[in-house]
């Protein structure tokens, strides 16, 4: 089999102008998925059933349904209600790079609600105590004590979850989306030639995947300068 | 008689169907150095950890200078305003500087601007002499210094009682007596603490009472003197028998 360099060389530029849309997807739902994690991660923690069961409900349904399964019932499936296309959502569900951000975010916030309840547990009990002991209130332990430690606790899972969304922002082509992954396709189609388009385009992935694991690794030295003599 | 600064009547305590302490009666008058000891499982901890609400007791009551702990947040907050704690694992929030570890709840708490809790920092690090270690995050010091911070964390909130839970268990021997002599130096300026410790040396040269537990209970209360040479009763015997065999 031969391997057409020239054909990668073509291609690339083409694919990397889907760069934007990538990032867009991966940036936009992942702090969108953070903030829909902290808020279902403070409702779990509440020891009220009706927060914390709705929670557990929805991190259930998420985490036990496939993404590509989940994007598709957002864009192929809500339209089909008089009642969504009338509602204030349907701006946003009405676009596929809507429905995509949605699917992402959930699915996202669902896992990191997740990761961010294992550190806030594995917080040291002890701590928790001298800050009782010290007279410091509930909120007051958790703003000053739990979450600085679980953050750094949560960081190596949790860029575990940002490099797997950015994969999983290459399902959005599925729905008609010109991501790089969506260009890389038509390429495909065009030329009959998956092994150089794909590969290289597997290649692009892995740097940013590179990068993504440098940068969190700043951060958690960053967080842990405490721990170092 | 002025009325004591920890009333407790008829305390009971339960983990699950396991009863950890078994009608504790115990009065603190203020300047009281009590040491409590008594072999593990003995309830030891319990007992003191009940006395600023880690521990929620099931029956009886608990009075901490006048005011009885119940279920309100309010009481509780006020009580350990009042009470300081240092534990054997010292508990130091690692991610802060010793000097932001005894800041935190003169600030937070007792609401201090932040040089006036910097200010109150220093004073009780001068008294646990290491006010050098002020910016050095605990991980970098040893544990007996480590332990000291901690004691001065709990002397920043100027709290009327001192609890020790095991303060000298997790040290190194060669660390065992700089906390020692920084609590009895607090002993000697008048204190009211209650120390729960193997240290049978610092029971004897500083307390005003011992009291041994067993099996979650007081067996036997008295003067140090009494307690180590002349003992009622046979657990208490048996106990001291066994550590200070060797």
């Amino acid at each position: 089999m031969s391997f057409d360099i020239s054909l990668i060389l073509d291609s690339l530029p083409k694919m990397l102008s889907g760069i934007g849309l990538t990032f867009q997807l991966l940036i936009l739902s992942g702090v969108l998925g953070l903030f829909l994690a902290f808020v279902l991660l403070l409702m779990r923690l509440t020891e009220k059933w009706y927060f914390s069961l709705p929670a557990q409900v929805f991190i259930y349904v998420f985490r036990g349904t496939p993404i590509l399964v989940q994007i598709f019932i957002i864009y192929y499936g809500l339209p089909q209600f008089e009642a969504i296309r009338e509602s204030i959502f349907w701006p946003i569900l009405r676009e596929p790079f809507g429905c995509a951000i949605v699917a992402l975010t959930l699915n996202t916030g669902a896992y990191v609600s997740e990761i961010l309840r294992g550190a806030v547990l594995a917080v040291d009990r002890g701590l928790l105590e001298a800050g009782s002991a010290l007279g410091l209130s509930r909120n007051q332990r958790f703003i000053y004590i739990t979450s600085p430690l679980a953050i750094r606790l949560g960081i190596p899972p949790y860029s575990n979850d940002v490099i797997s969304l950015l994969k999983s922002t290459a399902l959005a082509s599925t729905i008609t989306i010109f991501d790089m992954m969506g260009i890389a396709r038509t390429i495909v189609a065009e030329t009959y030639a998956p092994y150089e388009i794909f590969i290289s385009l597997a290649i692009i992935y892995m740097i940013f995947t590179f990068f993504i694991q440098k940068g969190f690794g700043y951060f958690e030295n960053f967080m842990s300068r405490h721990v170092k003599k | 008689m002025t009325q004591p600064l920890i009333q407790m009547q008829n305390v009971d305590k339960f983990f699950g169907s396991f009863q950890a302490l078994k009608n504790i009666n115990l009065e603190v008058h203020k300047g009281e150095r009590i040491v409590v000891c008594g072999p593990s499982g003995s309830g030891k901890s319990t007992m003191i950890r009940c006395i600023n609400r880690l521990e929620k007791h099931n029956n009886g009551k608990i009075f901490i200078a006048g005011r009885e702990l119940t279920d309100s947040e309010k009481d509780i907050d006020a009580v350990r305003r009042e009470v300081g704690m240092v534990f054997q694992s010292f508990n130091l929030f690692p991610h802060m500087t010793v000097l932001r570890n005894l800041m935190l709840a003169p600030q937070l708490v007792r609401k201090n601007n932040k040089s006036k809790a910097k200010e109150i920092a220093m004073k009780y690090l001068e008294r646990v002499k290491i006010p050098d270690q002020a910016n050095k995050y605990p991980s970098q010091l040893s544990g007996g210094q480590q332990q000291r911070v901690a004691i001065a964390r709990a002397l920043c909130m100027s709290p009327e009682i001192l609890l020790f839970d095991e303060p000298t268990s997790a040290l190194d021997p060669e660390m065992i007596n700089e906390v020692l002599e920084v609590m009895e130096d607090l002993a000697n300026e008048g204190m009211t603490m209650i120390c729960v410790t193997h240290e049978m040396g610092f029971a004897r040269s500083v307390a005003d009472r011992v009291i041994f537990m067993d099996l979650g209970e007081i067996v036997e209360e008295a003067s140090p003197q009494e307690f180590f040479e002349n003992p009622k009763n046979e657990r208490t015997k048996l106990f001291l028998s066994q550590i200070l065999s060797h």
